[in-house]
């Protein structure tokens, strides 16, 4: 099992669940996230002064599928979230070692 | 021109002119005779006589109208002719209308239970200002702070009448009895014990007919109810300027003796008949007394307090502290707006139709004008627009009109907000330079457009000595700036006007209140 951790533009958060549906992945865990890679932050200006907001509002989507799906799965989160320019977000795999579904107690990939 | 009419001589000769009046009919020029309602009744009769099926239906009406005129003994300057053109409805709202554009109305019956009315209609929208300040400062302040900005807007609402009915409202119109202590000036227990539980006795003017200027067109419990609210507003002007790192208990402290003393001291040199009303200063709905008092003390709280922590870097860059919420500053405008058709309107102290009329219109038009001259301003000067400027435009429009906004014209009203809306955005960026912090722009808004509105009043009225207007002016912020500054720097120097660093940092709302403003 794999922990596909993305962050990704907020107003992309609709396409991206989208396409997971299509490919069968129905669970997954949203938060309201801010950061920044390489794409700056923007300059705000309050009363006459400037200043800079380096953090910048993103959304981390969190879905955690079978082996086989995982390449799936990044693909489909990446095309749906990608625009082409900078800010776009990154796509990360990480292993997991067990999921227990908390209502019947199944573990492994059952609990999926 | 708020002093009771008490003194003897003044209230005869003004009821002899009234008396007198009331034997000239107000007509428009082509009258040449007196009205007389009978033969216009009888002229009306006849001519039912020959006229159609419809033309009866209207007559008849006529008819019935007049004669309900006659028998009421409303007094009419004018009919209806028998073709009934050139007049408009008799009794409509109890005015008589006698021509067309240009003739002046007359007055009806009941113009002292209409005013009061008003009145304490104003005394209520000068109430719903509190709710716009509290929106206004909590909106600009940033999330963790919101708490205590409520807290504070609660508690100055509170001391603010309850001082006034203690001691305020008598210390504001001593009645002419200027000595200290227990019964004169500073008395305690105020004119208001001395009313009894009915709350049917007035204040001076025992005529109590129809007609402006005839005693004070309000019974005593409305004279003092609306005034009453007018004091907590120079507290809260103040509780803007010092939020988020004013320490709450020296607050509560400074605001207790700035309402309840500073604040009618200052008023009754002008409305209570003192030194600036011998000088025939002009200060209508208050511009100096209330809002130069209220900006130039929180100029001095400013400088004792220190700006906020951050906020002004070594290298002497500025770092914005953004609002936390935009929408509810926005509300808070709009709703000191809408107050301040009391604030103003019930200036006038009756429900005299003139005045009112030239008061809304002047004091909507400055407000307007004032956004449009802050946005301009600022749009110029920052090179984006900015929300915040154009909020306090609003209010520095109204703020200019208030001393002035029975004696201006149209056109004046639009010239006078206009200039404020300048005003305020320079005002703002040159204390912000000065390093001096004022979250909210009170003392921009309040202070200086304040100065502006008073000067106004000799730029714009007629009649007026710009020195006079000046002086008070300069009298009044003084007043308040050396009375401010005292109180604060006492508490400066015994129990601390501000936070520490760390409260300051984590936030008021869980130092000093231990709550949050926004929970889970």
């Amino acid at each position: 099992m794999k922990l596909i951790k993305a962050i990704i533009k907020p107003f992309k958060l609709e396409e991206v669940k989208e396409a997971l549906s299509e490919i069968g992945v129905e669970g997954m865990t949203v938060s309201e996230v801010k950061g920044f890679g390489r794409q700056k932050g923007h300059t705000e200006i309050y009363r006459g002064s400037e200043y800079t907001v380096d953090f910048l509002p993103k959304v981390k989507v969190e879905i955690v599928v079978s082996d086989e799906l995982v390449s799936k799965t990044v693909d489909a989160v990446s095309g749906a979230a990608k625009t082409g320019k900078i800010g776009d977000g990154k796509v990360f795999v990480i292993p997991v070692e067990d999921a227990i579904r908390i209502r019947t107690g199944e573990n492994g990939e059952e609990a999926l | 021109m708020k002093t009771p009419l008490k003194y003897p001589p003044f209230k005869i000769i003004l009821a002899l002119l009234c008396g007198m009046m009331s034997f000239v009919p107000i007509s428009s020029a082509e009258d040449e005779a007196a009205y007389d309602p009978a033969a216009n009744l009888e002229q009306l009769k006849s001519s039912l006589d020959g006229a159609s099926a419809e033309d009866k239906v209207a007559i008849e009406s006529q008819i019935s109208t007049l004669e309900y005129a006659i028998s009421n003994e409303i007094p009419l300057s004018s009919g209806f002719t028998d073709d009934g053109a050139g007049s408009a409805s008799i009794l409509e709202g109890y005015l008589g209308i006698s021509g067309g554009v240009g003739t002046e109305y007359e007055y009806g019956a009941d113009f002292f239970t209409v005013s009061m009315l008003w009145t304490v209609i104003a005394a209520a929208l000068v109430f719903l200002m509190h709710l716009g300040f509290a929106t206004l400062e909590s909106g600009l302040c940033q999330q963790k702070n919101v708490v205590n900005v409520l807290f504070k807007n609660v508690f100055i609402i509170s001391i603010g009448v309850v001082t006034y009915a203690l001691i305020g409202f008598n210390t504001h119109y001593p009645l002419g009895d200027w000595s200290g202590g227990i019964e004169g000036w500073l008395k305690l227990g105020s004119p208001l014990n001395t009313l009894d539980d009915t709350g049917a006795e007035t204040f001076g003017g025992a005529d109590l007919s129809y007609g402006p200027g005839v005693g004070l067109c309000m019974t005593g419990l409305g004279d003092f109810i609306f005034q009453a609210m007018f004091a907590a507003t120079g507290a809260t002007i103040v509780s803007g300027a010092v939020a988020e790192r004013v320490k709450l208990t020296s607050f509560m402290i400074f605001a207790v003796v700035f309402v309840g003393l500073a604040y009618p001291i200052a008023g009754s040199w002008h409305w209570g008949g003192g030194v600036l009303a011998g000088m025939d200063f002009k200060d209508f709905a208050g511009s100096t007394v209330v809002h130069a008092f209220g900006g130039f003390g929180a100029l001095a709280c400013v400088l004792v307090l220190g700006p906020r922590k951050g906020k002004y870097q070594s290298d002497g860059t500025i770092k914005p502290i953004p609002p936390h919420s935009f929408p509810l500053a926005a509300i808070g405008v709009f709703l000191l707006m809408f107050g301040w058709y009391g604030f103003n309107g019930g200036s006038v102290l009756s429900a005299d139709p003139g005045p009112l009329g030239l008061v809304f219109t002047t004091t909507t038009l400055a407000a307007a004008t004032g956004a449009l001259g802050a946005i301009a301003t600022s749009w110029i000067m920052m090179k984006k627009p900015d929300l915040s400027m154009g909020l306090n435009g609003i209010l520095a429009g109204l703020v200019g009109i208030t001393a002035n906004a029975d004696v201006v014209s149209v056109g004046d009203s639009l010239l006078i907000g206009l200039i404020a809306g300048g005003i305020v955005v320079v005002s703002i960026i040159a204390f912000d330079k000065a390093k001096i912090d004022d979250p909210v722009g009170a003392i921009s808004v309040h202070g200086v457009c304040g100065i502006w509105g008073t000067i106004a009043v000799s730029i714009f009225g007629d009649g007026f000595s710009m020195a006079t207007q000046i002086k008070g002016a300069l009298l009044v912020s003084a007043f308040a700036f050396v009375f401010a500054y005292a109180v604060f720097y006492v508490l400066k120097v015994t129990i601390g006007v501000r936070v520490s660093e760390e409260e300051e940092d984590r936030g008021l709302d869980i130092c000093e209140h231990g709550q949050e403003a926004y929970g889970e």
